[in-house]
């Protein structure tokens, strides 16, 4: 009996906050943050009651048929676990960062209905049992973002909002096109149905990788693979916890997800290489990872640079998923969870320097260490993850992904890995000589662009601990990647299932 | 096909359910007049006028879930008049009740709000207002062309004096317009019956798909029948009408309009189609054309609308146009096909009759809050009154077809239909369609969000007015998941429960 709720409280924990949020007055911040946080612990608490349950061996599913031949089902399996721990982690996080963020601005009530919807549509994607639900979720969490993103109502946030929609919208209906057609083919495909599809004969090969290309296009836009990838920069225009937890893990992971779950539990791997699709998508994943490397060298505002590398590092996640073998699978979940921690750190950080320091662009940020050290100690276990420098989760990654490279026999991916590397030290290395070594108007050298004094530390601790909290679980995830429950840990259990019938 | 609409079957009406039909289709009328003798502005008449017909609807659904369709055959002299009532029937009733409920709770508190002094004629809203619903259902009900003939030639009349209550000049202009038109469509309408009778000497529908044969009389009577309702239904390219209608009327009685009394038309079109020439794809692809150039047409025009109301028209033109693509779908196709689209065809009218009555509703209650009639007007509206933009969210998002709503399980089965017929362009029609249709929403949206304007006459509507817009979108997107309700009242078709 609670088996089978217990997917579905989970969901409804984010869910039902949204209408209660919008009921409270907007003054009353302190009733919504209370209810935005006992939410975001209850959540993370049932997630982890699943994960338990999941290692047991035990089975949760709940569904109900909508129409005939179509069901909405949620059920738990390891890789969406992965997505939902993660998610659920970072929503408790970033909850304490927007509540501390948007103190005292207008449409916080408004705000933080639109985010805790956000977050069910990310849990609806991770505990998707079928392509229905899913797209039901992808769906949803696409209108749960627009309000997000054109918050703060300016001109600019309604062009990026506009961008947005264009991209996302259109990308949802392909992707409609994409599973409806697949039912029709088949009727309703549980996840992990492989069979469904590799028995069809090879007269049906051609139409199958068709329709594997439409798939792929819908999920592709929210990837944000190359070139299917100008909504992301534009959309950092948003408030710094929507671009951290939207932006840089709910709706990019949610394509990336998605495009998991096209390879391995709806096609199965196998079936992708026998059509050849795999090598597409290492040959996409590989452009963007190198085309948005070179993009984020080029910007010279902290945001966008941060965006573009959300761009090449999501595409991690597909080139693992598109390398043959159990190494380049595991490289590519854990990646999943390792480059949302990392990625959320950066993104808190560079919301910290705007929020004390007026700070944007990144020739401002000369001398910044020593104003505000926590913060970019944070910032600098992130960069160096994203560099792949050891003992920060990113090593691990990227560790993984040379093996499997090799594994599959594409040893030039190795080269792809070096370069891309290189191009990420370029990018991130300056920043880093910046904070610590220039000095600054800390040294009594100019002046910040518009200082403020939020908090007893160095910035207000809504804003500070949460920052601490994600830089330390990103250099945790690295360091004690052998143990049980670490990201590398689930991902494995993954590839397992995968590979091992 | 035929079986699907129930005008063939054994079961005879049990007592107690022809007093709850003619309690439901009476009713309405008799209230509606008893109302007209209060003012307008008191809200229990037009509680009344759709409670109690409700509730007599809810014991019938029972009745029929048990023991099947049933029908009734009236003999009033020489005339004789059949009724049904089968699952699609009821739904179709339940949907007019339901919507009459809503607007009657909502137009008392509208009036006080929007007319400062209402004119002599107003009282003729709850006569006119229950007259609508009593015609609506004799339509739905209807199993032979003198009662559809009734229904449409009253429900046309109803719609039109409801269209001039208010008395204004752009509303008489309009009205007079729509008047002719409908006069013009009934006679066509009356024209094919004529030929009909002529020919083959009855009028009942199930009799008349048994004898009737292809023949140059069927063809010229179905053209004339079809010219005469798709005009009225505000097909593309007949739609012209429709827009100065609603920009001019009540908000209350654009919604009824929109919803039902364009879908009864078009709900007459199906069925006889599908009664007299089963087998005619060819001309069933001509009015899918029509239909995909409804949904291009309507949905460019409501996008470059400059007021709200205009946007909200647009749009109906623009959504009919998926239901006319369920006339291919639904004509000269396989068993397995049409059995798919016949739900997403019905499905696509609930999500669309509920959401569009929410969306103008909401519009209704933005236009008053503002004061002001075009998009632009609404700068700053998502903070000042979440609740109304909130309902006109909800019932986008069931009109863009995005999940979970009941526009998605629509366009769901839609689509599956289409391409379980391997009729490409549909596919094509419904996509542009969600692109276009996500296009207008969200311009009113954008507006919406803008935040530096410095505005304080704004007078907020009654609370009441907000949460009939609002409760009338959420059945539109709970019907989405919960769609096996409805589906399952579909399948009663037959005789058999």
């Amino acid at each position: 009996m609670s088996q089978a709720w217990l997917p579905l409280i989970t969901l409804a924990t984010s869910l039902l906050v949204a209408p209660l949020i919008l009921l409270l007055p907007e003054r009353a911040w302190r009733a919504r943050a209370v209810l935005n946080l006992s939410a975001a612990l209850l959540k993370l608490l049932l997630v982890g009651l699943m994960v338990v349950g999941l290692y047991q061996g035990r089975e949760f599913a709940f569904g109900f048929t909508v129409v005939p031949g179509v069901e909405f089902l949620l059920r738990v399996d390891a890789l969406g676990m992965m997505f939902a721990g993660l998610s659920s982690l970072l929503w408790l996080a970033t909850t304490v960062y927007a509540i501390g963020y948007l103190e005292d601005s207008p449409n916080r009530k408004r705000f933080f209905a639109f985010f805790s919807l956000c977050v069910a549509s990310t849990t609806g994607i991770a505990l998707a049992g079928n392509f229905f639900t899913f797209l039901l979720f992808y769906e949803l969490l696409t209108l749960s973002t627009y309000p997000l993103v054109v918050h703060r109502g300016h001109s600019a946030a309604l062009a990026a909002g506009t961008v947005y929609l264009r991209y996302t919208l259109s990308g949802g209906l392909v992707l409609l096109l994409g599973v409806v057609a697949l039912h029709a083919l088949v009727g309703d495909i549980t996840f992990g149905e492989r069979e469904m599809l590799r028995d069809l004969g090879p007269e049906y090969h051609s139409l199958l990788i068709g329709l594997f290309l439409v798939l792929l296009l819908g999920l592709g836009v929210k990837a944000a693979l190359v070139p299917l990838h100008g909504w992301l920069p534009r959309a950092m225009v948003a408030p710094a916890p929507v671009s951290a937890l939207l932006h840089a893990v709910a709706v990019v992971k949610a394509g990336a997800f998605g495009i998991v779950r096209l390879v391995y539990d709806v096609y199965g791997i196998q079936l992708t290489f026998e059509l050849g699709l795999l090598t597409l998508l290492t040959a996409l994943s590989v452009f963007t990872i190198l085309y948005a490397s070179l993009r984020a060298l080029a910007q010279q505002e902290l945001k966008p640079r941060l965006a573009f590398s959300t761009i090449s590092q999501v595409s991690y996640i597909v080139l693992g998923i598109s390398l043959f073998g159990p190494f380049g699978t595991i490289a590519g979940l854990a990646h999943l969870m390792h480059q949302g921690l990392m990625k959320v750190t950066l993104f808190y950080c560079a919301g910290n320097y705007a929020e004390e320091l007026g700070i944007h662009r990144i020739d401002e940020l000369d001398g910044a260490g020593r104003r505000m050290p926590l913060t970019s100690l944070a910032f600098t276990v992130g960069a160096l993850g994203m560099i792949g420098l050891p003992p920060v989760a990113g090593f691990i990654s990227k560790w993984y992904l040379g093996i499997g490279a090799v594994q599959a026999g594409m040893s030039w991916v190795i080269a792809v890995l070096v370069a891309s590397s290189l191009l990420n030290a370029a990018y991130f290395l300056p920043i880093l000589h910046r904070l610590w070594f220039r000095a600054g108007p800390e040294h009594g050298k100019g002046q910040w662009p518009e200082e403020r004094h939020l908090g007893r530390f160095e910035t207000s601790s809504w804003l500070l601990w949460p920052t601490l909290a994600t830089a330390l679980f990103s250099l945790l995830a690295g360091l004690l990647a052998g143990l049980p429950f670490s990201p590398l840990d689930l991902a494995t259990l993954v590839a397992t299932e995968e590979y091992l019938p | 096909m035929i079986e699907r609409l129930g005008l063939v079957t054994t079961q005879l009406p049990t007592a107690t359910s022809s007093a709850m039909v003619l309690l439901a289709v009476v009713m309405p009328v008799l209230l509606g007049v008893l109302g007209g003798a209060w003012r307008p502005l008191r809200g229990w008449p037009g509680l009344a006028l759709a409670l109690i017909p409700l509730l007599a609807l809810l014991w019938l659904v029972q009745q029929i879930a048990v023991h099947g369709t049933q029908a009734w055959v009236l003999e009033l002299g020489s005339l004789t008049l059949h009724w049904r009532a089968n699952g699609l029937t009821l739904l179709l009733l339940l949907l007019t009740q339901w919507l009459v409920l809503a607007s009657a709770v909502y137009t008392p508190a509208y009036l006080r709000v929007a007319e400062q002094a209402l004119g002599r004629g107003a009282v003729w809203l709850w006569p006119l207002m229950g007259l609508l619903a009593t015609s609506l259902s004799l339509i739905w009900m209807a199993a032979d062309l003198l009662t559809l003939y009734i229904g449409l030639e009253l429900m046309g009349l109803t719609a039109v004096g409801l269209i001039l209550l208010p008395g204004r000049e752009e509303a008489l202009a309009a009205g007079m317009r729509y008047l002719l038109l409908a006069l013009i469509g009934s006679l066509a309408f009356l024209l094919g019956v004529a030929l009909l009778l002529g020919s083959w000497e009855r009028l009942d529908l199930a009799g008349l798909a048994v004898v009737v044969e292809p023949s140059p009389v069927l063809w010229v009577a179905m053209a004339l029948l079809s010219a005469g309702l798709l005009l009225k239904a505000a097909a593309f390219p007949l739609h012209a009408w429709l827009v100065p209608v609603h920009g001019s009327a009540w908000t209350p009685v654009s919604a009824l309009h929109a919803a039902l009394v364009i879908k009864a038309s078009f709900f007459i079109a199906l069925q006889l189609w599908l009664v007299l020439a089963p087998q005619a794809a060819a001309a069933a692809w001509l009015v899918g054309g029509m239909g995909a150039a409804a949904v291009v047409w309507g949905g460019l025009l409501a996008w470059r609308a400059d007021k709200l109301k205009d946007v909200v028209a647009w749009s109906t033109v623009s959504q009919l146009g998926y239901l006319l693509i369920g006339f291919p779908l639904l004509i000269g196709t396989s068993t397995a096909v049409a059995s798919i689209a016949w739900a997403g065809v019905w499905l696509q009218l609930l999500a669309h009759s509920l959401a569009k009555a929410a969306m103008f509703l909401a519009v209704g209650n933005l236009m008053l809050a503002t004061g002001e009639s075009r998009v632009s007007g609404l700068a700053g509206a998502s903070r000042r009154f979440p609740l109304s933009l909130l309902s006109f969210g909800i019932a986008a998002i069931s009109l863009v077809g995005l999940p979970p709503s009941a526009g998605f399980t629509a366009k769901w089965l839609l689509l599956h239909a289409s391409l379980a017929a391997g009729q490409w362009p549909w596919l094509v029609v419904l996509a542009v369609g969600t692109l276009l249709s996500a296009a207008y929403v969200f311009r009113v949206f954008r507006y919406s969000f803008v935040e530096d304007v410095e505005r304080e006459d704004y007078r907020p509507v009654p609370l009441r007015m907000d949460l009939v817009a609002l409760a009338l979108a959420l059945a539109s997107l709970i019907l989405g998941l919960t769609a096996t309700w409805p589906l399952a009242l579909l399948a009663i078709a037959g005789g058999t429960p």
